[in-house]
């Protein structure tokens, strides 16, 4: 079974009918709630915030090939090097060649959802490196051999008792149903790790175009340890990250910790602009920069969704969206879940394919409230399922047009179906049929009224 | 051609069709666009006083244990009472004229990291001390760059790490810390420039908070007045 479609019905019917499962998440995002309305309080004007936010990121992605030039004449004159990764593969041949020419052994990883996208663990892996993510979450998904749930909180469905059973059984440790000392055993173990790396990946939240930094947000402190360290530090991030002035941090920095954790700033906002310099004792001797097409620009070529482009990866319009809290983050099957994922995966890896994720919504809307930089979501997914019938209609969606188009054009034809309706409407309820038994049990279907609105309007006003 | 100028290239022809500006609640004009936009974000103070309070309040909340002290003497002693009650043994320190003094009047084992760096060593150290450039008071943020706080590891890789600085440090809000480090350096900019707020801390664990993920685990500010 490869079809992503039929894969995500399955998956998506098992985690949904896990009560326990749910209500754990909806327990885990209750804190998340809390926080960030008290954090987004603080704001003068949140929505003026998100404003601004939204024209940061609108102006340098409609300026995207200027700013991008400008990022890497910068990025170079710091003394980086860039390297440009059309797909998923090039950029994986690119840190490949990175690794071999510095005969590296072992590689440590900060989070980057980036490299998820292009699957490069099991290509290092492969290759015969070893490498371990060290921020918690990943380094519990990667023990686990699972991809991560969320991709802000990566192990946010696992419970502390599963968690306390895989360290006994990766690392030896004696069993513990403390957060905190699950916490120190990850950060004992992972330490000499870091000391021992020759390379260190990372990814990037933002790249300033005007001074050509990167910019790293992270709480743990381990982004900071993988590119401190190791000789060597690459950096993988898409091409839509650029901004165009570090003044926009000044906006985004505070709104991506707000709308992602309930936090007033991320405890670890860092900018890297090259390699050690003259003068400083530590810090890395390379410093690379790969940056990925991936179909990004497949995404710039539709202006009405070009915005989505925009996103910050925040991970608010996951934690609102009710779908996600009950079909949960893995049966999504993308790198990217919830509203966002199910905008922009159709783009990245085919609407034939995906198109099913925009047809997983209810439409409400939440994530779009959610969104700091004002991406237009719930009506992205509409715009999905148009471009889906459009180009590749399934038989259901030929046959169906083709009768209403068949039907609404023939008042007479019309008006005699609708008179069959009504009048075998209340036959229906009566019968075992799939989907309606089932949503009619807790649901009154109400008496359809004996002429259609056409024969009322004649009889009542006027004809 | 390059994989550059493919990218470049398909980047050129998506762009010929314009998209349409973000719906706005009002329309951004050239003067409310960030930094100007700052009236939008957390208050960060109109004086010195009023930011002082704030960073209190935030650094509280974030865990950043605060110590004010009016002169350098007492931040000498109030530094020697923390590592006491820490039980401090091996401290890393940064070679500069507000730690120095304080670094070697402390009863431990003092290395300055910065002058003879060795990531093993560092690794040992129970505390390591430090400037920054800047402190912002918005948001309960340190800033700290590769330049002047002793290098990249040495603010993150011991369990714990004691800033020291000056009130006349503390800016109101994350813009003018910004535009105080693009004065100070210009186009030379530091390898690293990082912002700080709190100690280290996850909630992959069920969401739940811990601190000293993996940087440290206590953050302390002795604020010297002046």
């Amino acid at each position: 079974m490869s079809d992503p479609k039929a894969i995500f019905l399955k998956d998506a019917s098992v985690s949904t009918a896990d009560g326990d499962q749910r209500a754990f998440i909806r327990k885990a995002l209750g804190g998340y709630y809390v926080n960030r309305d008290l954090q987004k309080a603080r704001f003068r004007n949140w929505e003026k915030a998100r404003d601004a936010a939204s024209m940061a990121k609108w102006s340098a992605v409609n300026d995207l090939g200027n700013q991008l030039e400008k990022f890497v004449g910068n990025f170079e004159k710091n003394g980086g090097v860039v390297h440009w990764a059309q797909d998923a593969a090039e950029a994986r041949e690119i840190i490949l060649k990175i690794a071999a020419d510095a005969k590296a052994k072992a590689i440590i990883k900060s989070k980057c959802m980036t490299s998820e996208e292009i699957h490069l663990n099991d290509a290092l892996e492969k290759a015969g490196y070893g490498v371990v993510e060290s921020d918690l979450g990943e380094f519990i998904q990667q023990l686990r051999g699972e991809a991560p749930y969320h991709f802000v909180f990566p192990c946010m469905h696992v419970k502390r008792e599963a968690i306390s059973e895989l360290f006994t059984k990766h690392l030896g440790t004696a069993p513990t149903n403390s957060p905190e000392e699950l916490t120190m055993i990850a950060r004992r173990h992972l330490r000499q790790l870091y000391v021992d790396a020759d390379i260190g990946i990372s990814g990037a939240n933002f790249l300033v175009a005007e001074t050509g930094q990167i910019s790293i947000t992270e709480n743990e402190g381990n982004a900071r340890l993988t590119t401190a360290l190791p000789k060597i530090h690459i950096a993988l991030a898409g091409i839509e990250k650029v901004v165009k002035n570090l003044d926009d941090l000044a906006i985004l920095l505070p709104m991506l910790a707000t709308a992602g954790a309930g936090q007033p700033m991320t405890c670890y906002n860092t900018l890297y602009s090259g390699p050690r310099q003259k003068g400083e004792c530590d810090g890395p001797e390379q410093f690379h920069l790969v940056l990925l097409d991936n179909g990004r620009t497949r995404l710039l070529a539709d202006p009405e969704q070009r915005d989505a482009l925009h996103c910050i990866r925040c991970g608010a319009c996951l934690n609102v969206c009710p779908i996600f809290k009950n079909i949960g983050g893995l049966a999504y099957g993308t790198t990217y879940q919830g509203p966002i994922g199910s905008v922009i995966t159709p783009h990245l890896r085919g609407l034939k394919q995906w198109n099913h994720l925009s047809g997983a919504s209810s439409l409400c809307g939440a994530c779009t409230d959610a969104c700091p930089v004002r991406i237009d979501l719930h009506h992205h997914l509409l715009h999905n399922r148009r471009n889906a019938v459009k180009t590749n209609p399934t038989l259901f969606d030929r046959v169906f047009h083709f009768g209403f188009n068949f039907v609404i054009q023939r008042p007479k034809l019309f008006a005699f179906g609708g008179k069959v309706f009504r009048t075998t409407l209340p036959l229906l309820k009566k019968l075992p049929l799939p989907y309606l038994s089932a949503w009619l049990k807790t649901r009154d279907l109400p008496t359809p009224p004996s002429q259609s609105f056409r024969a009322q309007w004649k009889d009542q006003n006027h004809e | 051609m390059s994989s550059r100028e493919n990218i470049l290239g398909r980047i050129r022809e998506a762009l010929q069709v314009k998209a349409p500006q973000p719906h706005l609640q009002a329309p951004l004009t050239p003067t409310n666009h960030p930094p100007q936009g700052k009236e939008w974000l957390p208050d960060g103070g109109e004086s010195l006083t009023e930011s002082l309070a704030i960073l209190e309040g935030q650094l509280a909340k974030l865990k950043t244990v605060l110590v004010r002290v009016p002169n350098e003497t007492l931040a000498v002693e109030a530094v020697k009472l923390l590592s006491q009650e820490k039980g401090w043994k091996q401290v890393a320190y940064q070679g500069h004229p507000l730690v120095t003094p304080i670094a070697q009047s402390l009863a431990c084992q003092t290395w300055q990291a910065d002058a003879d760096f060795n990531k093993q060593k560092l690794e040992q150290c129970d505390v390591s001390l430090t400037s920054c450039e800047t402190i912002v008071a918005q948001l309960g943020s340190i800033l700290v760059s590769s330049q002047t706080s002793g290098g990249r590891a040495l603010s993150v890789l011991p369990h714990a790490h004691v800033v020291i600085a000056r009130t006349s440090q503390v800016v109101p809000d994350l813009a003018d810390a910004i535009r105080q480090i693009k004065e100070r350096y210009g186009q030379k900019l530091p390898s690293m420039l990082s912002f700080i707020t709190g100690p280290s801390r996850t909630g992959d664990i069920e969401r739940i908070l811990v601190l000293g993920a993996h940087g440290p685990k206590e953050l302390f500010l002795v604020l010297i007045d002046g």
